[in-house]
């Protein structure tokens, strides 16, 4: 197993660099593409063409794209990822000062929908077919059609100015007690469950449904195994992988696809940081997150394929 | 509800009103001319003013201490501490909270002394500015001239970036003349000096300073916290130059994008004052016991813009056609739910003092609009009209021009281009669009700034020497009667002439919990103004 292991992570990691070396390409070519540039965004309205060329010359703008992104590649190697044009914060400042937020939120989330996804997941392959089967897939389906701003602005609606019982606003500072927390992060939370359990949930029951129809599941019925035995002794381990898979894609959702319940429970998180840079055509910053965000999610989808290794005896005897 | 609370019937002691009318007669514009024009020396005075200007707005006797969290529709990781870089609202509000002017605006757009104890001239061009003694940065620094002076000339350096160099150029030399004076000359005669520098952009930073992670001004507040995109807390300074000011003993200041999100912020409690409320919420807030709305009449406006580039759009009857086609009550009644008012397609409001009251009211008439655009011959092929988000209430305007267009006999499209980029990339780049224009302290800044040949944000490119002439002579007019005459051809003009039709002027609308009080509005922008912060209180 070690071998193996050893040598898939070494493999991810080499193919993780090259990804980021092309998204960071991409994203560049790309924002290169958007109309405006950082000095005209910075100076808006007010804009003077003289103002506009001293501006773009201190921002090191007036240079070729092309050597602008070797300077900034070059920086990057030595662990300095620049300084934003918006703001003239060290973009690692920035990003350091969001990221915990944004891993706490998704943190918390994990924490309540793969649990939760899991027993929705096997409980209805268990009794696939049944009501019970049936409501848990309208329910789950239904959750995650309803777009995420009209979920949280209900949750609001309800609970914060109706009821009172929880703040409008995810509010960092009032997270000392785990009353606090569980009131800070409440609707944010159940928004984002919303989003992504019925995927995790419906893979889940797939994987759970397509292991149950494997003859050993039968061999273990005959032999006299109860339900839930089978289920969580023989079946679950075999369904390890592609639930782990499932589980990372819907995670990965939750550092860059969260901007909507950020900007309604005005939460300080990585997404929104990124989407002020690219209104402020604010490449360093914009190249920043992007590259967390990109190597977040290789990150998970390795952790997911080790689940897999670990999980398997075939793979993890070699 | 602090709506309809004008300053004098708010006073209540004989003593507060008396100094009240001596700040403001101390200090406006109006009275400097009166005194330039009786030919002595023009001095401008604030002392033993300050009591008044807390009372100005008082109710009850303010309250202290108590905390508040303020949620402005604008918040992002372009946030700054640099008062020549505030670019949105939020940032002129938090300038105001850690910085002060020289001068600041009243209720009525007048200059009223602040870390200035006076400012002299005898012909608007040199002007002698004596300095508040005792004011002190809030790291216990002295506020010297060479404070002020870096804090001015700074603006004229464009790698600075900031929002108000062309106003700041037009500082020739400004050069300290003793220990607490300084001498500001200007490149011409222009009277609205006291007015000019109580925007936000010009606050007093220390001598030097070229690094904003932090705040040290001589403001109300103090900085506690700054994180771009996420808060500003300000904590109380014990050594504010104003007596018994501010009133709070922490603010803090956020950004809530969202609208919806930002009411209902209020609604539930966590917020205790928010501005840019929409119109279609304003039923709800007042319905609301325990919550008030407060309209701030404001010189904003969003403009149709037609732009002399050598096409129909430079045409003087397609112009006349297309203001013909602005059905303004009905945009004033469906887009802003009545709040505003109507506009007249000159950039003067009603509020101004400046505003000529006797130009006919140019009113919706498809008729009128299809005979210009006939002798325009304009026929039907497609004209596109750009709107966009970013100027408030275009698309809306513009659809409903385009409903009413075929009834003119013309064939209007309406292309609606996204608010990212929109200023740098579509306004004044299309033949037709729009434009949205935020108040400016005083008449002769907005005609200086979007009207004059060669302003760069002429938006309609319109070229009018006899505009350009009345421009200076009115700058430099000592007789505030014949300033006003002047002012008012210059509405003329504009309206009979000019190339942008200002269907109407936009209200600010603020929403508050009912606790919070002395808010009153200086009709600049809302939250009074931005500087709401050191005058507000909480009620227990």
């Amino acid at each position: 197993m070690k071998v193996h292991a050893q040598r898939l992570v070494a493999a991810r990691l080499g193919l993780a660099l090259l990804t980021l070396l092309i998204v960071s390409m991409v994203v560049f070519g790309i924002t290169g593409l958007l109309p405006g540039d950082a000095a005209q965004q910075a100076l808006g309205q007010a804009a003077t063409p003289e103002q506009v060329t001293a501006l773009r010359h201190q921002f090191g703008l007036d240079q070729p794209a092309l050597t602008r992104y070797v300077q900034w590649l070059v920086h990057v190697m030595t662990g300095n990822f620049g300084t934003s044009l918006s703001n003239n914060l060290p973009v690692s400042e920035l990003i350091s000062t969001r990221l915990p937020n944004s891993l706490v939120l998704a943190g918390l989330t994990a924490l309540v929908s793969v649990p939760l996804a899991l027993v929705i997941g096997i409980a209805s392959a268990m009794y696939r077919g049944s009501l019970v089967d049936r409501v848990l897939n309208v329910l789950t389906l239904s959750t995650v059609a309803v777009p995420e701003f009209l979920v949280a602005t209900i949750a609001v609606l309800i609970f914060a100015v109706k009821l009172r019982w929880l703040p409008a606003l995810s509010y960092l500072s009032d997270v000392s007690s785990f009353g606090g927390l569980v009131r800070t992060y409440a609707m944010p939370v159940m928004t984002l469950c919303c989003v992504i359990v019925a995927q995790m949930a419906r893979m889940t029951r797939a994987a759970v449904l397509d292991q149950l129809n494997a003859s050993y599941v039968e061999m273990a019925f005959l032999k006299g195994a109860t339900p839930m035995r089978v289920v969580l002794r023989h079946v679950l381990p075999n369904t390890i992988g592609p639930i782990a898979n499932a589980v990372a894609l819907s995670l990965s959702y939750l550092f860059g696809g969260v901007v909507i319940v950020e900007s309604i429970f005005n939460y300080p998180g990585l997404a929104s940081l990124m989407v002020d840079a690219v209104t402020n055509r604010d490449m360093p910053l914009v190249q920043g997150c992007v590259m967390v965000f990109c190597a977040a999610y290789l990150a998970l989808v390795l952790i997911a394929d080790l689940a897999q290794i670990v999980s398997n005896p075939r793979l993890r005897q070699r | 509800m602090s709506i309809d609370t004008s300053p004098e019937a708010l006073v209540h002691a004989d003593a507060g009103k008396r100094l009240e009318e001596l700040t403001r007669r101390g200090a406006s514009r109006r009275n400097v001319l009166r005194a330039m024009a009786a030919g002595g020396l023009l001095s401008v005075t604030g002392a033993g003013l300050l009591s008044a200007s807390g009372a100005a707005f008082a109710q009850d006797k303010p309250k202290q201490g108590g905390r508040i969290r303020v949620a402005t529709q604008s918040s992002s990781a372009a946030d700054t501490l640099d008062p020549a870089k505030g670019a949105l609202g939020t940032d002129y509000a938090r300038a105001f909270m850690f910085y002060s002017g020289l001068t600041e605006l009243d209720n009525h757009l007048g200059a009223k002394m602040a870390l200035a104890e006076s400012l002299e001239t005898k012909d608007a061009t040199v002007w002698v500015v004596k300095l508040r003694n005792g004011v002190q940065f809030h790291d216990g620094k002295a506020l010297a001239p060479q404070d002020v002076i870096y804090s001015l000339m700074r603006h004229k350096d464009p790698a600075v970036a900031s929002k108000a160099k062309t106003l700041a150029d037009q500082f020739k030399e400004i050069k300290a003349t003793g220990p607490n004076e300084l001498t500001i000359t200007l490149t011409g005669a222009n009277a609205d000096l006291p007015v000019i520098l109580a925007d936000s952009h010009f606050l007093i930073i220390k001598d030097g300073t070229t690094d904003f992670k932090t705040a040290v001004g001589t403001g109300p507040f103090k900085l506690k916290e700054f994180s771009p995109g996420v808060r500003t807390v300000g904590v109380r300074n014990e050594k504010y130059w104003k007596p018994g000011m501010p009133h709070l003993d922490e603010v803090e200041l956020i950004g809530i994008a969202d609208e919806p999100a930002r009411v209902n912020a209020l609604m539930s409690g966590d917020v205790q004052l928010i501005n840019a409320v929409s119109a279609r919420s304003t039923e709800r807030i007042k319905g609301t016991p325990g919550f008030a709305v407060l309209e701030t009449k404001t010189g904003q406006y969003t403009d149709l813009i037609m732009r002399d580039d050598g096409g129909i759009t430079g045409n003087a009857d397609f112009r006349r056609g297309m203001t013909y086609l602005m059905d303004r009550e009905q945009m004033r009644k469906t887009i802003f739910r009545g709040y505003g008012a109507i506009g007249n397609d000159q950039p003067i409001d009603p509020s101004n003092k400046y505003y000529m009251s006797g130009l006919p009211q140019r009113a919706f008439d498809p008729d009128k609009a299809k005979f210009h655009f006939q002798k325009a011959k304009v026929g039907n092929t497609p004209i596109q009209l750009y709107a966009s988000p970013a100027a408030e209430g275009s698309v809306e305007m513009a659809v409903l021009m385009q409903q009413v267009a075929p009834q003119a006999g013309i064939n209007l499209q309406v292309v609606r281009v996204p608010s990212d980029g929109y200023w740098s990339n579509h306004w004044m780049k299309h033949p037709l669009g729009f434009g949205n224009i935020n108040a400016r302290p005083s008449a002769d800044v907005i005609f200086t700034q979007f009207f004059k040949s060669d302003a760069p944000w002429n938006e309609a490119n319109w070229k009018s020497a006899q505009f350009d002439q009345m421009l200076v002579a009115a700058r430099g007019e000592p007789d505030e009667a014949k300033r006003k005459k002047i002012y008012g051809d210059m509405q003329e003009l504009v309206h009979t002439d000019g190339g942008i039709g200002i269907p109407m002027f936009q209200s600010s609308l603020d929403a508050h919990s009912a606790k919070l009080k002395g808010l009153g509005g200086i009709p600049l922008a809302g939250l009074m103004g931005w500087m709401f912060a050191e005058n507000v209180w909480l009620e227990a």
